[in-house]
């Protein structure tokens, strides 16, 4: 606004820019509440689009407004309802999309998922169930949570209670993104641990002779590099069903493009699937894993399975950096002697075995199905695993294999 | 300052057929002086855009392909090592002051990014694939893009001469920072829709008419319906029709069995090829009509 006179026109123009610039303010916070990470700067830079011109034609605004607020296609998407609603008084869709999705559109951060979790979990002290020699502690779980509020939100919600279709989205979505970012940190965590190699100097004379001996290209001392392995078996019973789906989005995410894991589905019998779940498109992954899974829904048969997997797959997929992670209630139709025995010998095996439990996570539940009872002795982690923050309290345990 | 709609008539003439949202997005860019992050599926035009662009500020392209392990020596600068031993060892036995000279603006060595902050005029910085670099790669960039500066500890702090239009592009491979994500403009590139990609056939393919052009969009969009793969991108689109006006195909319907012969154009995997049977092709065949 660049005009000098007090005229009449001036004061309304600059009544007009006053209430839209109160109302833009109304709409950074609605973006806010919808989980857009909208700061400061692009406050400013809305206002800069605005006395461009742009506040004339809302189409226009529109399409600038989405291009400066959304940074992600779930965003990108959401954006043009969540507009309309706001500056043309048209309903949104679902009002369920926007209500609990804050703290993950934002950005899921690991860290204050933990944080979280402890809290909940209280002093029954967290993910470490039973307190074996090799089971590290996780340090200050518990103290870090001062503070941190017991919000209602989608990370502890349990899978079970997710209704609302949208919610399961968003849940998949954002199981998806953890999986993602734990995959980055682990993968990460190895490349660094193979920093500091030395140089092997014989070969780097020798590979320097053109250049008169000058040491130009050096040659370094190769180590020995085993990276971390995930091996997920996970049980896709009747009982299981609630979580089913989100298990396998998580782990969709943790194995696509982890160059080391290894997946397996298993109820009456087991199957392979790492090749399904190594498809970059996580619902075709799905869908192909659900025709794999067919005949689910009766009994499991956990050592039956256990002991194909022993006979038939262990040699080729655990090595020494190996982690196995059985996802399953531990119900089980099968023989518990055989149960304990094959668990007894993956354990010769493997350098550890994770054992997720979505029943864990319960109030006042207690391990005493016959089959997990005979499985916990060979078990290193047994931790619950019905909510998104549950699933993300793992990481720090993974990353010190 | 160009408006959108001059944007829109330029990109055209540089044979980039865009929607409206993109000439926003470029007449944004302009305005807030910010860098573009555009996100999409493989082979729907993101790197063209930027192509375009040059074009329409009738400026270079300057373009850094990330991949993992890019490091600041290849993307930034590096020192000439074997010009600088040949300095030292012609200079041998002629006293001291040769330092001064190898650490010198002949011995550099500029990459993308130095070479595009040294322009006189600004120039599009592509930075191609974002995703594919490391998490350092990514912060140390978000420095650079704040910044406009590079210090080079040998020569002091370079300035730019003139701020490149930035455009980056992502696969979704990695998920970004929200640091990143929350400096550029974001634009989410689909695939266009029939009229759209039959526009960009008669643009970037000599010798079609509107007709064919139509009739391969339309079959393009049936066949990115079907349970593919590796859908195709516009790239393979452009492949295909040229193919066919090659092979003197002037309507799909006349020559069904070229049709399917030529569909390799489009289908990149044994499974997708496998997939579209005979049957299939004449069955997205007859809906093109």
């Amino acid at each position: 606004m660049s005009c000098c006179g007090a005229t009449p026109d001036h004061e309304d123009m600059e009544a007009v820019a006053r209430l839209v610039a109160g109302r833009l303010g109304a709409f950074l916070k609605t973006l806010r509440d919808n989980g857009f990470a909208v700061g400061l700067s692009e406050g400013q830079d809305a206002a800069a689009v605005m006395a461009e011109g742009y506040a004339d034609r809302p189409g226009l605004l529109r399409s600038a407004f989405k291009h400066l607020f959304s940074a992600r296609k779930s965003e990108w998407d959401r954006f043009d309802g969540l507009f309309d609603a706001f500056w043309l008084g048209k309903r949104v869709r679902s009002r369920s999309l926007t209500s609990g999705s804050p703290q993950f559109a934002n950005s899921p951060s690991l860290k204050s998922l933990q944080d979280t979790n402890a809290a909940q979990q209280g002093p029954q002290g967290a993910t470490d169930q039973i307190p074996s020699d090799e089971t590290p502690r996780e340090g200050g779980g518990e103290g870090r949570s001062e503070g941190a509020s017991r919000v209602e939100t989608l990370a502890d919600t349990d899978f079970r209670k997710l209704a609302d279709p949208d919610q399961v989205a968003l849940a998949h979505e954002a199981a998806a993104r953890l999986a993602k970012a734990m995959r980055t940190r682990l993968t990460r965590r190895d490349q660094l641990r193979r920093s500091g190699e030395r140089l092997d100097l014989r070969r780097t004379i020798h590979r320097n002779i053109s250049h008169g001996g000058v040491p130009i290209a050096l040659v370094h001392r190769r180590r020995k590099h085993k990276p971390l392995r995930l091996v997920v078996l996970l049980d896709a019973s009747g009982s299981m069903s609630p979580y089913t789906a989100v298990f396998l989005r998580f782990i969709h995410g943790v194995l696509d493009a982890f160059h080391e894991a290894e997946a397996f589905l298993f109820h009456t019998r087991l199957a392979y699937v790492s090749d399904a779940m190594k498809e970059k498109d996580a619902a075709r992954a799905l869908d192909r894993l659900s025709m794999m899974a067919q005949g689910a829904g009766g009994g499991t048969k956990i050592g039956e399975s256990l002991q194909t997997f022993n006979r038939w797959h262990a040699s080729r997929v655990i090595h020494s950096r190996s982690c196995v992670m059985i996802v399953s209630d531990g119900y089980d139709t099968g023989d518990p002697a055989l149960l304990g025995r094959e668990m007894a010998q993956l354990k010769r095996r493997c350098r550890r075995i994770v054992w997720l439990n979505p029943m864990l996570g319960w109030d006042g539940y207690a391990p005493e199905a016959r089959g997990i009872k005979a499985a916990l002795p060979f078990v290193d982690l047994y931790a619950p695993a019905h909510t998104l923050s549950s699933l993300a309290a793992l990481e720090p345990y993974l990353a010190r294999l | 300052m160009k408006t959108r709609d001059d944007i829109a008539r330029s990109l055209a003439t540089c044979g980039y057929i865009a929607d409206g949202e993109l000439s926003t997005a470029l007449s944004l860019m302009q305005l807030l002086k910010r860098p573009l992050l555009l996100e999409g599926e493989a082979g729907v035009g993101k790197t063209e855009v930027a192509k375009a662009l040059a074009c329409v500020h009738g400026t270079e392209l300057i373009r850094l392909q990330c991949y993992e392990g890019l490091d600041q020596s290849s993307a930034l600068y590096e020192w000439n090592y074997q010009r600088q031993l040949l300095a030292i060892e012609a200079h041998r036995g002629h006293g001291e002051g040769i330092e001064d000279q190898i650490f010198s603006e002949k011995y550099l060595l500029e990459r993308p990014l130095l070479a595009a902050i040294r322009r006189a005029t600004p120039p599009v910085l592509l930075i191609d694939e974002i995703d594919r670099a490391d998490d350092e790669f990514e912060a140390f960039l978000l420095e650079l893009l704040s910044d406009f500066q590079v210090s080079i500890p040998e020569l002091g702090t370079i300035t730019a001469t003139s701020i490149p239009h930035v455009v980056l592009t992502s696969n979704g491979t990695r998920e970004l920072s929200d640091a990143l994500r929350r400096r550029c403009l974001y634009h989410y590139v689909d695939y266009p829709d029939v009229d759209r990609e039959a526009r960009i056939i008669l643009a970037r393919v000599d010798g079609t008419s509107a007709q064919l052009a139509l009739q391969i969009a339309r079959l393009v969009e049936g066949l990115r319906k079907e349970e593919l793969r590796k859908v195709p991108g516009v790239a393979e689109t452009l492949d295909w029709a040229a193919a066919l006006v090659g092979l003197d195909v002037r309507d799909l319907k006349d020559q069904p069995e070229v049709v399917y012969e030529t569909l390799m154009c489009l289908l990149k995997t044994h499974e997708d090829r496998s997939r579209v049977t005979r049957e299939v092709a004449a069955r997205l065949l007859g809906k093109v009509a």
